[in-house]
């Protein structure tokens, strides 16, 4: 099913979403991937202020290529997601709900959305250009100093990505390779 | 002898690197357009969809078809009769600065794996050299991404594992990449010689050979079309969402070894195939 999420998103709208829709964000996401998650933990681990709100927020795994003189972003597909799994409990105890990055993640990520409602989906790893298309605005949120790491505000229309795993313990990967085994 | 200019290699160097980010090859394009055929999934065609038309895209503008633009891997045969008139280390590395830092492409390369500060031009390259015969030089340019890297095993196995022990570590490394390394892959695999000519031979077999040829050796044509067979059967599929096109293709390249070892590395390498040559 194809879905159009409008951030930002409610907690019907999160939990709606089913393993296998196809949704189509228009909004705001949030870039981070793993310098910059070690830091935003470290900052809740001190119990100060992260520099986004993050009340059913977005985040996606990415580190753009630098921006092209006349485009929005430089290609920006998605990172390999497993390697936010020691981080990602912590972003979702503070209020994120919505993953976006491509890959298996562990299985006490997948513990954790349940826990915390959430939910995992994947953008096409490799389709990098494809995605940059569905970026409008990037306004710079935090940690210049990590340049494609750093943290950006995405303001993105109809920006593509699958529901992978919901926040009732569907795992669409699971499900499907089981249909294509031999 | 034949002296060949270094301001050359620097240049061919950023070219030939450049060309390979931005521009996916035909043959590469061909297997994709095969594989979305093929694929009996509708999310995995959908997939492929999506890494055609952003290849096509790229393409058209001019612009990194991933944003990981990868550690640069050069892979060198020198004429015996090349001299050059100064240090083409020092060239080959000037000619990745120019690609990265004029070109937009993403520095993906720190100093030091401890301290991890990024060395902010995309160099040191990883180069492997070769004396041939004559006097020409030939330059394979090949950016290679970390998650498909990072998903790559080796094994050094005893001769009593066989083929079906190889078998076996391939397979258990593709299902346990899962989609990580950005699948549909391709799928080096490297049997023999020793620890380092193993993963040497699993590299040369995803950059230096074609994708649509096959093995000059019976025993390893035979076993890329049975691992090729195999691991499409795991059902992993394009991004690992499920599907029949988990690899495109897998090459086994293979050397002579020791009696008592049977070095066997698996390299995995994502859809996007970057790699391009040119001979001086």
């Amino acid at each position: 099913m194809i879905k159009k999420l409008n951030t930002p998103l409610t907690n019907q709208d999160i939990e709606s979403l089913r393993a296998g829709d196809i949704v189509l964000i228009t909004g705001t996401i949030y870039t981070a991937r793993d310098a910059a998650h070690k830091r935003l933990v470290e900052l809740i681990e001190k119990g100060e202020k992260l520099p986004f709100d993050p009340k059913n927020a977005i985040i996606y795994y990415t580190g753009p290529a630098p921006k092209k003189p006349g485009r929005v972003i430089g290609p920006c597909g998605p990172t390999s997601s497993y390697r936010m799994d020691p981080y990602s409990p912590y972003l979702m105890k503070e209020g994120v709900r919505v993953m976006i990055g491509k890959g298996d993640r562990s299985d006490s990520f997948y513990k954790a959305l349940k826990d915390y409602k959430s939910v995992y989906f994947q953008a096409t790893g490799g389709a990098a250009t494809l995605i940059s298309e569905a970026v409008k605005d990037v306004t710079l949120i935090a940690y210049p100093d990590l340049g494609a790491e750093a943290v950006y505000e995405f303001t993105v229309e109809n920006f593509k990505a699958i529901v992978t795993n919901d926040s009732i313990g569907g795992n669409l990967p699971l499900e499907n390779r089981k249909k294509y085994q031999k | 002898m034949r002296k060949i200019d270094l301001k050359l290699i620097e240049d061919t160097v950023a070219e030939l690197l450049y060309d390979a980010c931005v521009n996916l090859n035909e043959k590469e394009l061909k297997a994709l357009e095969k594989a979305k055929l093929e694929e009996k999934s509708e999310i995995g065609k959908d997939i492929i969809g999506q890494i055609l038309e952003n290849d096509y895209l790229a393409c058209k503008l001019n612009l990194p078809l991933c944003q990981d633009t990868g550690q640069a891997v050069i892979f060198l045969e020198v004429g015996s009769e090349v001299i050059f008139d100064g240090n083409l280390e020092d060239a080959i590395n000037k000619g990745i600065a120019k690609a990265y830092t004029l070109g937009y492409l993403r520095k993906s390369v720190v100093s030091n794996p401890l301290t991890r500060v990024n060395t902010g031009d995309n160099t040191p390259a990883i180069i492997h050299t070769k004396i041939v015969p004559g006097d020409k030089i030939k330059i394979t340019a090949a950016p290679k991404g970390g998650g498909a890297e990072n998903c790559s095993a080796l094994k050094m196995m005893i001769p009593a594992d066989g083929i079906e022990g190889i078998k076996k570590f391939v397979l258990e490394t593709v299902e346990k990449a899962g989609g990580k390394p950005c699948p549909p892959i391709l799928v080096g695999v490297g049997i023999g010689g020793n620890l380092e000519k193993a993963a040497m031979l699993a590299k040369e077999a995803i950059i230096l050979r074609e994708i649509d040829d096959v093995a000059e050796g019976e025993a390893e044509r035979k076993l890329e079309q049975e691992l090729l067979e195999a691991i499409n059967n795991l059902g992993i599929g394009p991004m690992g969402l499920g599907g029949t096109k988990t690899a495109l293709a897998v090459k086994v390249n293979t050397y002579p070894c020791h009696i008592a070892s049977l070095p066997v590395a698996v390299n995995l390498q994502c859809h996007a195939m970057r790699h391009k040559v040119k001979v001086i």
